[in-house]
């Protein structure tokens, strides 16, 4: 299981319930179930990975969740998990309230355009960045909505949305974001893990 | 039509109160059964089956000597393994395969016909729970239909929530919509408009209202399956001819396959018993009984649900099937949900579609195993 995966299960005490948005095959939430105890569902667009989550033995709901989130109640679950699919939304600011009205607490990440290899291929080739958190192409990438550990904090204050923790992963290692590190943790991490709520 | 060998018969003497009022009691409930109940009883599957179906589910059914309508899906190491479970299946009461129906004797010895109670979705669940009382089952597995056995499916867990640990209703709807009733309305008109329908009372003339039967179930047939499939199954090709014959004769094959089709269900099918069950299916509005909340159906259950439609079923489409995931989601009830990819109509759950047949199997056998 990815590093990204454990920071996350980290976050989420024993027994609780969890809405795993665009839960992709299952792996994490295979995890939670299998060693936390979550009482875990997920939502996913793609068939096939819906049916790669039947086949693991995982309550998954086939759907899209900018128009499926609506039919969950309010704080109906303990956290809501949404990993590196904000960018892809047509309207992230949208899925986020979502997120944020459906979970008592939400767990977001964001793969970092500000990451120095980011810049740094942009600032050096001239063309649109290729790493190991963006693999696609311009034309064939499914995200709308780049941004920068930056912006989303930033983002996220201005909503009046709390942040319990925010983490920067690099690799294997996390560390914590606050207000003084931002820079540098906004140059050296590529991906931003949020634990936020509203 | 009632061929009494080979059926097996559960005698309900418990009076049972039906939604028209009427009470009936000592009626009969034809049922069949595959694998073996284990010693915990806890491997029952209750299937209920659609409009024209039965309890012959798979093999060879012993009155048609057809294969069994989910032949695909219920059978050793298929979906619905009977070497691992117990599947029950019994004929819904308003049908002709043995359950009580229009083609059975009043207490005066007078075939009803349409003197027959008139039965809800509702009813046919309360009259096949006495099967749970007759086997020895606490708790089933799963229950699991499609189309209108997907109805009784919903009911059945609305009347006794607590029954089931696994629900699985499959290409269905909450509530029979207008273009639904429409198209079953044409069914019937088309019984009744046949002279030797006689009121209902055909069999006691010995003749029978096969023709409008055989019109009903091509109407019925071409809402089964998609535009798609129709198209590519048999487009424009001519049958057994070289060119247009100009006359009214069956020119195209897809004319001779919907003759075809009609004049085999003649042979099995109850006219009366197709206007009771249509209107069966019409009735059904699973919100209605709760004041219009459809989770309110579900409010006491914590069974664990798994909901199935097909991209190409127009007659429950998705968003019909989606209804229940949503009234299901907004009580928190634990709920999948997946559209299976497939161009075959709403008889998708009747073929062999093997994303659907693996889905199913998965969801049972990882229910199972968390047993």
């Amino acid at each position: 299981m990815k590093n990204e995966f454990q920071v996350i299960a980290d976050l989420i005490e024993k027994d609780k319930k969890v809405l795993d948005v665009g839960c992709a095959d299952g792996t994490l939430m295979k995890f939670l179930k299998d060693n936390k105890n979550i009482n875990i569902r997920g939502l996913e667009i793609s068939k096939e990975k819906v049916q790669e989550c039947i086949a693991k033995g995982l309550t998954v709901i086939e759907g899209n969740a900018e128009k499926d989130l609506k039919q969950f109640p309010d704080k109906s679950f303990d956290y809501v998990v949404l990993s590196q699919t904000l960018q892809a939304f047509l309207n992230p600011e949208l899925v986020l309230d979502e997120l944020l009205r459906v979970g008592k607490k939400a767990i977001v990440t964001i793969p970092n355009f500000g990451y120095w290899k980011v810049r740094f291929h942009l600032l050096l080739r001239g063309t649109m960045p290729i790493t190991k958190t963006l693999p696609d192409e311009w034309y064939n990438t499914p995200n709308l909505h780049m941004c920068t550990i930056k912006d989303f904090f930033h983002f996220v204050k201005s909503k009046d949305i709390k942040i319990f923790k925010s983490l920067a992963l690099n690799n294997l290692n996390s560390s914590i974001i606050n207000e003084s590190n931002l820079g540098v943790k906004n140059m050296f991490a590529d991906l931003g893990i949020f634990l936020i709520e509203k | 039509m009632n061929t009494e060998k080979n059926i097996k018969t559960l005698i309900v003497k418990k009076p049972l109160k039906l939604d028209c009022g009427k009470t009936i009691k000592d009626f009969p409930i034809a049922y069949e059964t595959y694998g073996s109940l284990n010693s915990k009883k806890d491997n029952a599957i209750l299937v209920f089956h659609a409009l024209t179906g039965d309890q012959f589910v798979t093999g060879i059914n012993p009155v048609t000597n057809k294969e069994g309508w989910w032949s695909y899906a219920v059978g050793p190491d298929k979906a619905i393994d009977t070497n691992k479970y117990f599947v029950i299946c019994s004929n819904v009461i308003g049908g002709c395969m043995g359950s009580y129906g229009p083609s059975h004797k009043d207490p005066d010895q007078k075939i009803f016909g349409t003197n027959f109670p008139v039965i809800t979705i509702n009813d046919m669940v309360n009259a096949q729970y006495n099967l749970l009382d007759h086997f020895g089952i606490d708790k089933l597995f799963s229950i699991t239909g499609g189309s209108m056995g997907g109805m009784q499916v919903l009911q059945f867990i609305s009347n006794f929530p607590h029954k089931s640990k696994t629900v699985i209703p499959i290409a269905t709807t909450s509530s029979h919509s207008a273009q639904n009733i429409a198209f079953n309305e044409l069914g019937r008109q088309a019984i009744t408009a046949d002279s030797n329908w006689k009121d209902g009372n055909y069999t006691s003339n010995d003749t029978n209202p096969g023709k409008g039967l055989a019109v009903a179930r091509m109407a019925a047939h071409i809402t089964y399956l998609s535009k798609k499939g129709l198209q590519e199954k048999f487009g424009r090709k001519l049958q057994e001819r070289e060119d247009l014959k100009f006359g009214f004769d069956a020119d195209f094959q897809i004319e001779s396959y919907l003759r075809y089709q009609g004049s085999v269900f003649v042979d099995r099918f109850d006219a009366n018993s197709y206007l009771y069950i249509t209107r069966a299916m019409d009735y059904f509005d699973l919100a209605k009984q709760f004041k219009g909340n459809l989770s309110e159906a579900f409010i006491n259950t914590k069974a664990k649900f798994f909901i199935i439609s097909f991209t190409s079923d127009w007659l429950y489409p998705t968003q019909e099937n989606k209804d229940i995931v949503i009234a299901l989601n907004s009580i928190g009830a634990d709920v999948g949900f997946v559209e299976i990819e497939s161009d075959k109509g709403h008889d998708s759950f009747l073929l062999d579609v093997p994303d659907f047949l693996s889905a199913l199997k998965n969801f049972l056998d990882k229910s199972y195993e968390e047993n």
